[in-house]
């Protein structure tokens, strides 16, 4: 079955070979532990790379398979980001307040242990108790459970409820988005019990590895983060081969004639929604450790939308074009907002790309919308055709 | 009644004055002018004292002449100077004048010397002077003297005040006066009976004011005893435990009755710090005292060693509690006037509640309204042609910017407002003939991608307004008349703003409805999108529909953005926070009908003021839970409050 399902699919072995020679060029490269001609925050730029990725190649399963334009799947990546964050944040105050007290004449008790840890982090919301939120924020395992757990949830109580009364189509894509809205907003708050709009920071130093210096922490997350990638590639590459990806597609073609043939079209649309927000919930908790902080801003609803983006303009309906749209999209925008593209002179005006990068990303969305719904894959057929057409004559 | 007790109450308070009035003329002559009055009392005000000054200040107050304002606010200020011979003279800017003229005389400031009165005669006189000031024939300075009475309110005004009533030409300066003396008849009143009626009598009045006056009179101390005292005028027990926190409560009965504190945990902890002896503490080693309990009992056997300060246990505090009771007492002694005042409070507060239930429903209407013109336009290009249009949003701002822009260059408000409006729904019409042409009408068959489309679009115009206007924040001034606020009573208010945006909702509501239902065009809207392919057949052109559609829906989000941009500030980013909640309102109303987006504006704005209500200091929150609450409406009412049926219905 395995051998017939990668014998299927020849693009997985070719993409997994890409992504491990990418993955020891860039080890070799970097500043941590190999020649140092790659820094240790473009490590962290192609590893956070990576995990975008990761979350793109699940929206491009629920909505280029599914045909479910979810706008809330950057929420999912959020929570995950949360998640992970409790527990490196908690752990390091938790070593960080022990070493002070540790000073004091009488040991101190648990309770003002507690208390310590709790208006260290919640000082700058006004805050000194640990809200219930956190009960669980002291255990690793029970946080990482927390991070498939959340997002799988909210993703299955939320589907149920939507997929159940047949809301579909744009509508689906409001109602998701909105539920996007009432996420940020809610984190937003002071008094939501994560720190309001100041986030949880400082996720970039890992608890018990403090001797670990950033470059060489930088390139582990990297194999992570890549390993994270294979794997939901091959996961999601199975999910969409098959009968059963043959099922999904149907339902994005015609859900009611898929219904009529006698499939249970929710309980499908159900397990694409919510595995999809679980590997988000992964892409978003080894993302933000590399990034160093995960705030609210970062869950509003324009984040998902980015999302959809990337995918439309890798290409829908193939994995491997969610990635490639991805990697275009994200490394040429850093490299425009980063002061990376030259200024145009027109005489009369300067085009800065720092300003004018948006616009000619919102324009060139379009563009792709219209003329190229294949996006980049698109290039992958033509590229294809052209060899087969040489291959005839 | 009252009227007659008031009357009554002046005669009683005006007999001393009208006394010494008599006096006072007999002394002076009867008349004459300023100066003989001065001079009958020359000693008095030359070198005046507090207890002295009565009968010259009461002479002068009496003697009608017109010239005492003004000679009491120069003697105020130091500018009242006398010769030898004791006559006296105004002197400003070094000029020495006559008192009643205020001439210049030539006289050389030398050879006088200047009276100064100290601060306590300062105040007999600015007293004097409340009076005239409450006669004054300038409405300002009565209405000036009234507010500095209204903002300290002194028993010794009501005299002045009372006498001043009656001569009150202005019929709202009138009112206030009596409501004034009202005020001070309750908390000053000479008799019971007078204070129980002025207090009833405050029942009718909403203002922050009368409301003051009743808290005022309600104040309460608490205070501690093993059993309350009879005589007390009692407002309270307090419960400990329900109504103060027991320790608290402890504290409050500790400091009274000197028992031992409470110990803070970091207390207790810092006193057995002081203690440590070889790393231990009372024979026991500090490494063991990490839990509370054993610190407290480690702390408790050094007490009771005598080499600690005692310290309340669990038990002193129940039993200290147990046997003595917390209350509060009225500072009024008077158990009828308190009786009287609460009663009244009471009735004040119901009333003042129901105003508040008015204007929250008035802040509901108005956001309703601001949703309802945000999502009209929505209404009509996603309602009734399906279109997903996220660049709405940008639509909003670009009219808003539109009526900046105007304002640039037209500087009369009103006239720029009404240039600003249809240069509006120009601009974003032709906008919307364009999108429509360029990119929307290749994507009817395909809505997500239309979405996404229009979604690109959005973000390129965004950041075009933010590289054209800059970030911060454009104002868009409204004319002078919509500034300030209906005021309907002293509690609920609504700006003209509000009613403007209200009523203009309501003018578009009846215009859509006008096209949509009485018009060509309405009709070949409605031909064409429920069946395009029919109406195509009977000679409508649907491109040209469509493409008519879809300009008067986003001219009319222009129109919205200049009123929008009126209450709001005018940003870049201004559109993005209204697309969400215009596609809630469009979903939850129900698709494809203006009275559906009616509903859904009225239901989230009452929604959302109704949430903040409840909890007002978190926008945020109210938010939130609107947004949930509407996820959870469209699961079990899918087509929203006004579902269409039938053919209509489409699917």
């Amino acid at each position: 079955m395995n051998r017939s399902f990668l014998a299927r699919n020849p693009s997985i072995l070719w993409f997994l070979a890409l992504l491990g020679l990418f993955t020891l060029v860039v080890t070799v490269l970097s500043e941590g532990l190999g020649v140092g001609m790659i820094s240790t925050s473009f490590v962290k730029t192609l590893g956070k790379t990576l995990c975008l990725c990761l979350i793109a190649v699940a929206m491009d399963v629920v909505w280029g398979y599914c045909g479910i334009l979810s706008l809330g799947h950057f929420a999912f990546f959020g929570i995950g980001g949360y998640a992970i964050g409790m527990w490196l944040m908690y752990a390091r105050t938790e070593t960080i307040v022990e070493r002070s007290l540790a000073n004091q004449v009488i040991p101190p008790t648990p309770q003002e242990v507690s208390d310590a840890i709790a208006s260290q982090i919640f000082g700058v919301v006004g805050a000194s108790e640990l809200p219930s939120l956190w009960a669980f924020a002291h255990s690793l395992p029970l946080q990482l459970l927390m991070v498939v757990l959340v997002p799988g949830l909210l993703a299955l109580v939320f589907g149920w409820l939507a997929f159940r009364s047949r809301v579909t189509g744009v509508y689906l894509s409001i109602l998701t988005q909105a539920m996007t809205l009432a996420l940020s907003l809610y984190l937003f708050q002071n008094d939501s019990g994560l720190r309001g709009n100041n986030g949880l920071s400082g996720l970039q130093n890992i608890p018990g590895m403090g001797d670990v210096p950033q470059g060489v922490l930088s390139v582990w997350f990297l194999w992570a983060s890549a390993m994270a990638l294979a794997v939901g590639y091959v996961l999601f590459a199975f999910v969409t081969s098959g009968k059963m990806g043959s099922v999904i597609r149907a339902i994005r073609d015609d859900e009611a004639r898929v219904r009529f043939l006698g499939y249970h079209v929710e309980s499908y649309k159900l397990f694409v929604f919510t595995l999809t927000a679980i590997v988000a919930g992964i892409a978003g908790a080894l993302y933000y450790p590399q990034a160093g902080i995960v705030n609210p801003a970062e869950i509003a609803p324009i984040a998902s939308i980015y999302l959809a983006v990337w995918v439309a303009i890798g290409g829908r309906g193939r994995l491997y074009g969610a990635v490639m749209g991805t990697v275009f999209v994200t490394l040429l925008s850093s490299w425009f907002t980063g002061g990376g593209a030259p200024d145009i002179d027109l005489g009369f005006y300067r085009i800065q790309w720092t300003d004018w990068w948006l616009v000619l990303l919102g324009l060139a969305f379009v563009a792709v919308t219209l003329f190229a719904p294949q996006g980049l894959g698109g290039l992958v057929n033509k590229l294809k055709g052209a060899r087969a057409k040489e291959a005839k004559a | 009644m009252f009227r007659t007790l008031l009357a009554v109450l002046l005669l009683f308070l005006g007999s001393p004055f009208a006394a010494s009035a008599q006096n006072s003329a007999g002394g002076g002559d009867g008349n004459g002018d300023l100066q003989t009055i001065l001079q009958a009392h020359q000693s008095l005000i030359a070198k005046p004292s507090r207890s002295t000054v009565g009968p010259a200040l009461d002479a002068l107050k009496t003697s009608g002449l017109p010239g005492v304002p003004a000679f009491l606010e120069d003697w105020q200020a130091k500018n009242v100077w006398f010769d030898d011979t004791g006559l006296f003279y105004v002197v400003r800017n070094k000029q020495v004048t006559d008192v009643t003229t205020r001439e210049p005389l030539g006289l050389d400031l030398a050879a006088l010397s200047q009276v100064k009165p100290n601060g306590g005669v300062r105040k007999a006189i600015a007293e004097a002077l409340v009076d005239f000031q409450l006669s004054d024939p300038d409405i300002a300075r009565r209405r000036d003297a009234l507010n500095a009475i209204a903002r300290n309110l002194d028993p010794s005004q009501a005299g002045p005040l009372a006498a001043s009533i009656d001569g009150e030409p202005d019929a709202g300066l009138k009112l206030r006066k009596e409501r004034l003396l009202n005020y001070l008849t309750a908390r000053y009143g000479q008799s019971e009976k007078d204070r129980v009626a002025a207090v009833r009598d405050l029942a009718g009045d909403l203002s922050v004011d009368g409301r003051a006056v009743l808290s005022q009179i309600l104040a309460t101390k608490a205070r501690i005893a093993q059993t309350i005292p009879e005589d007390a005028n009692l407002a309270r027990v307090l419960k400990p435990g329900t109504d103060l926190a027991p320790e608290a409560a402890y504290a409050m009965i500790a400091e009274e009755a000197d028992l031992p504190p409470i110990l803070t945990p970091a207390a207790l902890k810092t006193a057995l710090e002081t203690q440590v002896q070889d790393g231990r503490i009372a024979d026991v080693s500090i490494n063991a005292l990490d839990t509370a309990e054993i610190r407290e009992a480690t702390y408790d056997r050094l007490a009771a060693a005598g080499q600690l300060p005692p310290r309340a246990t669990p038990g002193d505090i129940a039993a200290t509690l147990a046997a003595y009771t917390i209350f509060e007492t009225y500072n009024e002694p008077s158990a009828d006037i308190t009786d009287a005042a609460r009663a009244t409070q009471e009735a004040v507060n119901s009333r003042v509640g129901a105003s508040q239930a008015a204007d929250l429903a008035l802040d509901a209407i108005s956001l309703a309204s601001i949703y309802f013109l945000a999502a009209i336009g929505l209404a009509i290009t996603f309602g009734v042609m399906g279109v997903i249009n996220m660049a709405h949003g940008e639509f909003i701002m670009m009219g808003a910017y539109t009526g900046y822009v105007v304002q640039q260059v037209v500087p009369n408000y009103t006239v720029s407002l009404i240039v600003a409006l249809p240069l509006a729904f120009a601009v974003t019409f032709a906008a919307g003939v364009a999108m429509e042409r360029l990119v929307i009408r290749h994507l009817y068959t395909r809505p997500l991608e239309t979405l996404l489309a229009t979604f690109g679009i959005s973000i390129a115009l965004q950041q075009l307004a933010k590289n054209i206007f800059g970030t911060q924040a454009r104002p868009l001034t409204s004319p002078g008349w919509l500034d300030g606020a209906w005021q309907i009573n002293e509690v609920i208010a609504i700006s003209y703003i509000r009613i403007a945006i209200f009523v203009l909702a309501l003018l578009f509501l009846a215009l859509l409805l006008f096209i949509l239902k009485r018009t060509r065009l309405g009709l070949e809207v409605r031909a064409v999108t429920q069946n395009p392919r029919m109406a195509a057949s009977m000679g409508i052109n649907p491109d040209k529909i469509k493409m008519m559609t879809f300009g008067l829906g986003s001219g009319i989000a222009g129109i919205a953005g200049v009123a929008i941009g009126l209450y709001a500030k005018v940003t870049s980013e201004m559109g993005a926070d209204y697309i969400v909640q215009s596609f809630m309102t469009v979903v939850v109303g129900g698709v494809g009908n203006v009275w559906g987006t009616l509903a859904g504006a009225t239901m989230i704005g009452t929604l959302q003021k109704g949430i903040e209500w409840l909890n007002p200091s978190n926008t945020l929150a109210a938010q939130t839970y609107m947004i949930l609450f509407i996820i959870l409406f469209i699961q079990f009412r899918p087509k929203g409050i006004v579902a269409l049926k039938g053919r209509a219905a489409g699917d």
